[in-house]
């Protein structure tokens, strides 16, 4: 799985945050706009780009993008 | 005793029993003197249901609603004229907007909306629900007053339901056939049993609440009881909404 594909699936889910803020190791949820919609919508994302489920639960205990791609790496 | 609330003598199928509210509904509806027709997919849940009614000639019947054929079978094994239906058979699914296709959109309204419509248009064609009878839609605030992230599809399926209800109520006046819906806010089912939110989320959900807390499926029961009961005869095409105070803010 490409790493730079999954941060612009990311990406996409925003549309306030620049697309160059995002890298394996942006704190996403310190984003501000960081939210529950984007949080479901970066859940939704994984589903259908990559057809792995992942939890809410997933998405809290990841603080970087890059551990939240290790998560969906090791599912896939 | 006097009770106007009492289900003695009252034949009611509830369905999607084997969990949540439904569950809850079949009991309670035994308690107060019915006698069920439990419907589920979940064989062992069912059964757990069906063991924990009062009283006796009780029938379940294992179904998925996603399969049309099972409608036509529930229809058949109903022996007994029914006195009530209770429509509890539902499930939520969390999609952002963005994201809402037809599959997803069809399976959500396969159950919650297409099989309780069909299944009870099906038994009032084969003349299995009695004159004086009560239908009762377990439909939700969320699609009537209000909605939340990621639920425009559960939402619509609940405000379909609710169309459905109000054209319901008037087409069946004539048999004297209430047609009803409870709305409860969120109750504490295995609903959200998929894990998309966090328990962290649930909580700060459940402290918007007036009442600070989310409903009990026995709460929102009793609430059926009542559209159920002879206490309600004059009581058709409402919503009763059930939310701890929810939608006053």
């Amino acid at each position: 799985m490409d790493p730079d594909k999954f941060i612009e699936n990311f990406a996409a889910q925003f549309d306030d945050t620049d697309t160059s803020e995002f890298t394996l190791e942006t704190r996403f949820r310190d984003l501000e706009e960081w939210s529950s919609l984007t949080g479901l919508s970066v859940i939704a994302m994984i589903d259908e780009e990559y057809d792995v489920t992942v939890k809410g639960d997933d998405i809290r205990n990841s603080s970087t993008i890059k551990e939240l791609y290790e998560i969906v790496n090791s599912k896939l | 005793m006097y009770n106007p609330f009492s289900l003695v003598g009252k034949t009611i199928l509830v369905t999607g029993a084997s969990s949540g509210i439904g569950k809850a509904t079949a009991i309670e509806c035994s308690k107060m003197g019915a006698t069920l027709i439990i419907t589920g997919r979940d064989e062992k849940n069912l059964k757990e249901t069906n063991d924990s009614l009062e009283g006796n000639n009780h029938l379940m019947i294992i179904a998925d609603f996603c399969i049309d054929e099972n409608i036509e079978q529930i229809v058949n094994s109903i022996e007994l004229p029914l006195d009530g239906i209770v429509h509890s058979a539902g499930f939520n699914k969390l999609l952002p907007f963005q994201f809402v296709n037809k599959e997803s959109l069809s399976e959500i309204f396969a159950v919650n909306y297409f099989a309780p419509t069909l299944l009870t248009q099906r038994i009032l064609k084969k003349k299995k629900l009695n004159k004086d009878s009560s239908v009762v839609f377990i439909s939700s605030i969320s699609g009537v007053l209000c909605s939340s992230v990621g639920a425009s599809m559960y939402s619509s399926t609940k405000g379909a339901i609710n169309g459905l209800v109000k054209g319901m109520s008037l087409d069946l006046a004539s048999k004297n056939i209430r047609v009803n819906c409870v709305n409860p806010g969120v109750v504490e089912t295995n609903i959200f049993k998929d894990d998309i939110l966090t328990n962290e989320q649930l909580l700060e959900e459940r402290s918007r609440y007036p009442l600070k807390r989310f409903g009990k499926p026995e709460e929102i029961a009793w609430a059926v009881i009542y559209l159920l009961s002879n206490a309600s005869k004059w009581v058709t095409g409402t919503n009763l909404i059930i939310d701890g105070g929810f939608t006053l803010i």
